[in-house]
């Protein structure tokens, strides 16, 4: 008996999307897994601000781990118990995930110093904004979320089909 | 176990767990990711329920927390001072939702791809870094 699925979806399949172009499907669709995953995301900012004190904003550790200042030991910690934590999960489950391979190197330069550039300026990600931020109702993680996936839309649009760059 | 070791151990912890989210939710596949943000494609919703998974969770559970005096291990909550909507915060979010099109990586994702031994993970946490420094160099306010 084929194993179902639900955790180990393997990556999309690209080929649909020439095979099924017409019809609208959600055949890469995670449901389970994505709610899970983000359960468990959810359990960690409950904990680093239950326990430390500290919004679990990814992008505003690691600017501050950046700095240098002396007693932020535990950001670099916190940033290698999320390289830790997805490794173990690839470990588990091999087929979970393969590195994109093919994709222009330079576009993803751009694309880390606009991340990095946005977030500093911004104050957060999808993590400290998306996530914490809008558990707390903050105004500005809302307003913060929504300008970063409308901005984001666009530029996927822009860069898979009207410059048609395959990713 | 002092106080500060115990707020490193539990950052070590969180990181751990939310690590595991990102991979189990596929949030380390930047195809995934940029899936969800093309609407004029194939969409994807998983990150939506990603998000809403997460914000499920932690708003019920923050309203919780922040009804304590204090954090376990820390004598304060550092939580943001500033409420305001400035031109700031829509110019950095508008900025970084443009380069996380470009790349399908947030820095959540990006940084644990680097546990895939991807090159394009590697890439993108050292522009990361560049553009924070960038943003620190040259344009953080003075004072």
């Amino acid at each position: 008996m084929k194993p179902r699925p639900i955790l180990r979806a393997g990556a999309p399949q690209r080929d649909n999307r020439h095979n099924f172009r017409r019809v609208l499907h959600v055949a890469n669709f995670t449901p389970a897994s994505a709610l899970i995953g983000g359960a468990l995301i959810g359990i960690s900012a409950t904990l680093l601000l239950w326990l430390n004190g500290r919004i679990a904003g990814v992008s505003g550790i690691m600017h501050g781990a950046l700095q240098q200042r002396a007693g932020d030991t535990w950001r670099w910690l916190f940033l290698a118990g999320l390289v830790a934590g997805a490794g173990a999960w690839l470990w588990l489950a091999p087929p979970a995930f393969a590195p994109r391979a093919g994709y222009p190197l330079p576009l993803v330069l751009l694309a880390g110093v606009l991340v990095g550039f946005g977030t500093a300026q911004g104050g957060g990600c999808t993590s400290g904004h998306g996530v914490c931020g809008i558990s707390r109702l903050s105004a500005r993680s809302i307003v913060a979320t929504l300008t970063f996936l409308v901005t984001g839309m666009a530029s996927v649009f822009v860069v898979r089909h009207l410059l048609g760059v395959a990713s | 176990m002092t106080r500060a070791a115990a707020r490193n151990a539990s950052a070590l912890a969180a990181g751990l767990v939310f690590g595991l989210g990102l991979a189990i939710s596929q949030m380390v596949n930047p195809r995934k990711v940029l899936d969800f943000l093309d609407v004029a494609g194939n969409w994807d919703p998983s990150l939506a329920l990603v998000l809403g998974g997460a914000v499920g969770v932690a708003m019920l559970a923050l309203r919780f927390v922040l009804k304590r005096k204090q954090p376990l291990f820390e004598s304060e909550f550092h939580l943001p001072r500033t409420t305001k909507v400035d031109r700031r915060l829509l110019a950095g979010s508008a900025i970084f939702g443009i380069g996380w099109g470009i790349g399908g990586y947030c820095p959540g994702p990006g940084i644990a791809a680097l546990s895939a031994a991807s090159v394009e993970a590697l890439v993108f946490v050292a522009g990361m870094a560049l553009g924070s420094f960038l943003y620190q160099r040259f344009a953080a306010p003075r004072g």
